[in-house]
């Protein structure tokens, strides 16, 4: 009990300090609002491949479908906050996006995650593509030209939050009686399934859960950008997540992050090279790929109960 | 019923073109479980070959395609040597983001070197319009049928009449027991992608004889169309990726002359969940059982 | 004795093949039966149509549940093991990338409730509940001398280890009948006297009923009470293990290999 708390307040202080960080950064003008930009952009790359994560890496289920899970939440918000422009129909909108990405996940995923595999890869793509071309032709969202001048209501310490807020729930589900179940179903179907685990209810479990993150994700990108348009959550914007949580490790939320912050550092850094940048960065891809196919992390975390106790982490070293 | 049939042809034109790129997907799925995300840019750049030889070096249509083919053939062989090789006993999920990684390579690159501007494809079969009772069919869509129909005719007869043909079956069943028995596996897998690859650069060469535009990110919405045709189908299976093919294009003209032309793709996509929730692996797929 | 467990005219077709043919047998409480017959027989369709791994074609299976009988046909695996059924696997289906603790506690999820809210936010409860579950999967572990093993990953244990660790990971879901498919396969004679030994005193101390398919005769004429003979997918013979080794037919089918 003593320990947990031990690492609960160390988890606590590396938030508080990244969050009392940023802000002299940006005091000090260290952090322009290009930098700005960059860092809030590498946080909703977070939050949607953290949830990834918990589908692919920790449930086992491969979805390509997150980005219309993205569009709900991106919609929800955008619809709401350009009615009435207030801070507290802003985060009422982040629960109405979160409540509509659950519905929808459940209508997507109670049929499709009888598939395996590619075959649930290719299912859920189709569906976010549905969702996409829903939103594409629908007149409250303003058809493919999309939406602008959303109030900015995701300014940087909020995004930050929900970095903050949607990891913590994460991880502690993967740490907790259904994460353990939803790693069984990953590991081997026919054994948990014989071990009492109802398989498909863990599955959904984290095929929601991810969902739901994304359309927070979704919220924060639509409030932060301010426009938004249904072909910014197109399969290119998917298989973008899939990227990041591969590159980080799958398997690994800290491997999220790295990847995450990685990749859009880079992106900022070869924004001058103009059309040569998207050749570097599949270049760079195709190299890490071929070099580190486990990813960056592996399937490794940080851990405070592992640095604290050497022995543990001897242990966990083999993985 | 004029209009019946007139949707059937073009239905049919567009789903031939749909057809020879299953057929690559299939057939690299069937032999290595790869969803080769960079298929679709072979095709472009076998359209992008048919536009430049045809334009500065004046070759007519079979030169074109034919050697489009080669180019083709020799990109999917090269790609596979340095980008998928390596990676043969990754996790699968890794070499699936490494074929992203050739696809983003082959757009880009193209976009970089060439420009991202459309390009009108140059008419080197001049277009005549026949009139059947009512219904209107150009030469190039006869072409187009017939240059897909013959390809997957030969392509059938290569997989089981000759040798190599029964060295791609055995390698997609068990590629272990495959190298026991003396199959050289790398070469079996080059003359795959090598096969997979000219048949999408034939596309590429009647798809911009038929649209008449081409551009560097052609191949992604066809690449993907494609590959859910392949997996209708039963992925793995020859037949299947052409029906599949055939299927979506016919599915995606008839939704269009309903008025429905916004949500074509998204009827693809729900035919596409729908015979997947009915067929777990697709109309000519065998669904296996793990065995406890 | 009460019967636990009732099986009748069970018939199992795959396609045009016959893999098991009216089988009628039942399990009492408490006590320690085999199933043994010449590979291919039937063994392991049997136990996967008994746990609910696939779908009898005609036939009946009851489980005497605590409130009456309850037909297992047609039934989800997941809800036959939770009524109280647990099993190990020929070809071991450990969860291999993940601890031999986690292994043990994942068999655990049917016997104890977290909620969503309080296993996100680390409600004190949720600390409460894990230690104590934590607590009994040591337990468990202890009595198959696994306690210092805890944080290894399932697929860095030794075969035999691995094997043992099915078996606990079986008694986790805190089973009534506990099938153990050839847990002594790929063991060597020490190892499996030692095996022999758990599982009687497993089977003793936990009250529970176990049905056991085992190639090793030595293993089976020790431990069980009763043994059924399966051949072809039928039946054979049942009786004692001293019937058995007088059966004629059995002999005949089964034991006259070796002899």
């Amino acid at each position: 009990m003593k320990a947990n708390l031990k690492y609960n307040i160390c988890w606590l202080i590396l938030m508080v300090a990244g969050f009392y960080l940023m802000n002299a950064l940006i005091l000090v003008g260290v952090i322009d609002s290009f930098l700005e930009n960059m860092v809030v952009t590498i946080g909703i790359n977070i939050i949607l491949a953290v949830g990834l994560n918990l589908v692919i890496g920790f449930a086992g289920q491969f979805s390509l479908g997150h980005a219309g899970f993205m569009a709900v939440g991106a919609y929800a918000t955008s619809i709401m906050i350009s009615k009435t422009p207030t801070a507290g129909v802003f985060y009422l909108s982040i629960i109405v996006g979160v409540i509509i990405a659950i519905i929808a996940a459940l209508i997507v995923g109670i049929p499709t995650l009888r598939l395996r595999g590619d075959y649930l890869a290719i299912a859920t793509m189709g569906a976010a593509e549905i969702i996409r071309i829903i939103i594409n032709n629908m007149k409250m969202t303003n058809g493919p030209s999309g939406m602008f001048n959303i109030p900015q209501f995701a300014t940087w310490p909020v995004v930050y939050i929900m970095v903050c807020v949607t990891t913590i729930i994460v991880v502690n589900f993967i740490h907790s009686r259904g994460g353990r179940a939803a790693l069984a179903v990953r590991e081997d179907e026919i054994a948990a399934d014989s071990m009492g685990i109802n398989v498909f209810k863990w599955k959904l479990a984290a095929f929601v859960i991810g969902a739901a993150t994304a359309a927070v994700a979704g919220s924060m990108q639509a409030s932060y950008v301010q426009t938004i348009a249904p072909n910014n959550f197109n399969i290119m914007e998917s298989i973008a997540i899939l990227i990041i949580v591969v590159l980080g490790g799958v398997g690994s939320i800290t491997g999220s992050f790295v990847a995450a912050t990685i990749l859009g550092i880079v992106d900022a850094a070869l924004q001058s090279f103009g059309a040569l940048r998207m050749v570097i960065y599949a270049l760079v891809l195709i190299l890490i790929m071929i070099f580190k196919p486990s990813g960056i992390m592996g399937a490794k975390e940080l851990s405070f109960k592992r640095l604290f106790n050497p022995k543990s982490r001897k242990a966990g070293a083999k993985s | 019923m004029t209009t019946v049939f007139q949707q059937l042809i073009n239905g049919l034109s567009l789903g031939s073109i749909y057809a020879l790129l299953a057929l690559g997907y299939t057939m690299v799925y069937g032999i290595i479980k790869l969803i080769n995300f960079a298929h679709g840019d072979i095709y472009m750049l076998g359209a992008f070959w048919g536009y430049y030889t045809i334009n500065f070096w004046h070759f007519n249509f079979i030169f074109a395609l034919l050697s489009a083919m080669v180019v083709c053939a020799a990109a999917g062989v090269v790609i596979e040597y340095f980008a998928y090789r390596p990676l043969r006993h990754a996790p699968r999920i890794t070499a699936l983001i490494t074929a992203i990684g050739v696809s983003y390579f082959l757009e880009n690159g193209m976009s970089y070197l060439y420009g991202a501007d459309t390009r009108n494809f140059p008419q080197v079969i001049k277009q005549v319009n026949y009139d059947l009772w009512g219904v209107r069919v150009s030469n190039i869509q006869i072409l187009i049928l017939v240059t897909a129909c013959l390809l997957m005719v030969l392509l059938q007869l290569i997989i089981k009449k000759t040798k190599m043909g029964r060295a791609m079956r055995a390698v997609s069943v068990d590629p272990d027991a495959a190298e026991l028995v003396g199959i050289n596996i790398n070469r079996t897998i080059s003359f795959t992608f090598a096969l997979g690859s000219s048949m999408a650069g034939a596309a590429g060469v009647l798809i911009g004889l038929y649209y008449n535009s081409i551009d560097p990110l052609m191949g992604m919405t066809p690449g993907i169309k494609a590959f859910v045709a392949a997996v209708v189908g039963g992925i793995g299976s020859v037949p299947g990726a052409s029906l599949g093919g055939f299927l979506i294009g016919l599915l995606e003209t008839a939704v269009q002359s309903l008025g429905f032309s916004a949500y074509k793709d998204a009827a693809v996509y729900l035919v596409l969940i729908i015979i997947l929730l009915v067929l777990p692996a697709g109309i000519f797929g065998k669904n296996v059982k793990e065995k406890v | 004795m009460t019967t636990l467990l009732n099986v009748e005219d069970l018939i199992k077709n795959f396609g045009g093949l016959t893999a098991v043919s009216d089988v009628n047998m039942h399990l009492n409480d408490d006590e320690l039966v085999a199933l043994i017959g010449p590979n291919g027989a039937g063994k392991t369709t049997l136990f996967n149509l008994l746990t609910g791994v696939i779908v009898p074609s005609s036939g009946s299976i009851t489980f005497r549940g605590s409130d009456g009988l309850i037909p297992l046909n047609g039934m989800k695996a997941y809800k036959i093991a939770n009524l109280g059924m647990a099993r190990t696997f020929q070809n071991i289906r450990l969860f291999k990338e993940l601890t031999v603790l986690d292994n043990v506690l994942i068999a655990m999820t049917a016997n104890y409730r977290e909620n969503f809210v309080q296993s996100v936010f680390r409600l004190p409860k949720f600390y409460k509940t894990e230690a104590r579950i934590r607590q009994e999967a040591i337990e468990l572990l202890k009595i198959f001398d696994m306690q210092d093993d805890l944080d290894q990953l399932a697929k860095n244990l030794p075969y035999g280890t691995q094997r043992r660790l099915e078996i606990v990971r079986g008694l986790a879901t805190k089973p009534k009948i506990l099938f153990l498919d050839e847990p002594a396969a790929g063991m060597n004679p020490e190892e499996t006297a030692d095996l022999t030994r758990l599982i009687q005193q497993v089977q003793h101390d936990f009250h529970i009923t176990v049905l056991l398919i085992e190639h090793d005769m030595s293993l089976v004429m020790n431990l069980a009470s009763r043994i059924y003979v399966l051949d072809h997918g039928s039946l054979l013979a049942e009786g004692t293990p001293k019937e058995i080794q007088n059966n004629d037919a059995v002999i005949k089918a089964y034991l006259g290999e070796e002899a």
